[in-house]
């Protein structure tokens, strides 16, 4: 187990909280849920009343084009192939719209809502994604 | 709600993911290691934002007639546990850990105009259109 340090823990925790508190305004002021996988398909294939997740996708990108303007933060390193990001991407698209959603809309509203569906639906992606892992180093991956 | 606005919140969300460490694949990979070298620090940004839906979603959203610049709340109305939702979340897990993004990241890494950034959003739509097409909400 490796612990970084505390400045990136707090790092962490700004991070989480300014999550937190966008999807707490998302459904204070506009009555939605801040689920991206449901908010980019939304951007992407539904029009009409849904064109507010267009300008959510946008902000998406206008944060961390801000914070690495700024300085405020470097550009982490991919080591994912392209194999890995395209099955990968295929994967995360065909799971979180079977799933109806990913780490934001179940891990941290769902649950929030203390919704049972959102509960075991974070513990079983966390969970196969752990048990990926373990494969992704056993074949040579990692 | 103005555009404007709706853009500020999701800029807070991408700076949220950024800051924490969400758009470092190798941090998520280090995250769900949990047998290995796991490095726990993401358990905290899951906690952190918690902290502020929880109270939020329990105590004072219910409480509300409506949101503030909208008619309605739209909430999920699903409560059934199925092997869609499992499976659903089995399937994601999987993709996480082999692209090293989740949605939201791999969203906020095309501000890094890192091709492959580009290359995981496209085949993530792509995998929704499967998802619509071969297994349809009914």
């Amino acid at each position: 187990m490796t612990f970084l340090g505390s400045r990136r823990v707090t790092q962490v925790i700004i991070g989480g909280l300014l999550i937190g508190l966008s999807s707490v305004l998302l459904m204070a002021l506009q009555g939605r849920i801040a689920g991206i996988s449901s908010i980019v398909y939304r951007a992407s294939f539904v029009r009409g009343s849904e064109n507010w997740t267009l300008w959510f996708v946008l902000g998406l990108m206008v944060g961390p084009a801000i914070l690495i303007a700024t300085g405020l933060a470097a550009v982490p390193a991919l080591e994912s192939s392209w194999l890995q990001i395209l099955i990968g991407g295929l994967l995360v698209g065909i799971g979180t719209k079977l799933g109806s959603g990913c780490t934001s809309g179940h891990g941290v509203c769902g649950i929030g809502r203390g919704s049972l569906r959102s509960i075991l639906a974070t513990v079983t992606f966390m969970a196969s994604g752990a048990v990926a892992v373990l494969a992704m180093r056993w074949v040579g991956l990692l | 709600m103005s555009a404007l606005l709706v853009t500020v919140l999701g800029a807070m969300f991408g700076a949220g993911l950024v800051l924490s460490g969400m758009t470092d694949p190798a941090y998520i990979r280090g995250f769900l290691d949990v047998t290995g070298d796991w490095r726990p620090e993401l358990a905290f940004v899951m906690a952190a934002a918690l902290a502020l839906s929880l109270p939020f979603f329990q105590l004072i959203q219910p409480k509300m007639a409506k949101p503030i610049f909208s008619a309605q709340f739209s909430l999920p109305l699903a409560t059934q546990v199925d092997a869609r939702l499992l499976g659903g979340a089995v399937i994601f897990g999987v993709g996480w850990t082999v692209s090293g993004y989740c949605p939201g990241p791999g969203v906020a890494s095309v501000a890094y105009l890192e091709p492959k950034a580009f290359g995981f959003v496209a085949a993530m739509l792509v995998g929704f259109k499967i998802a619509d097409w071969f297994a349809p909400a009914k």
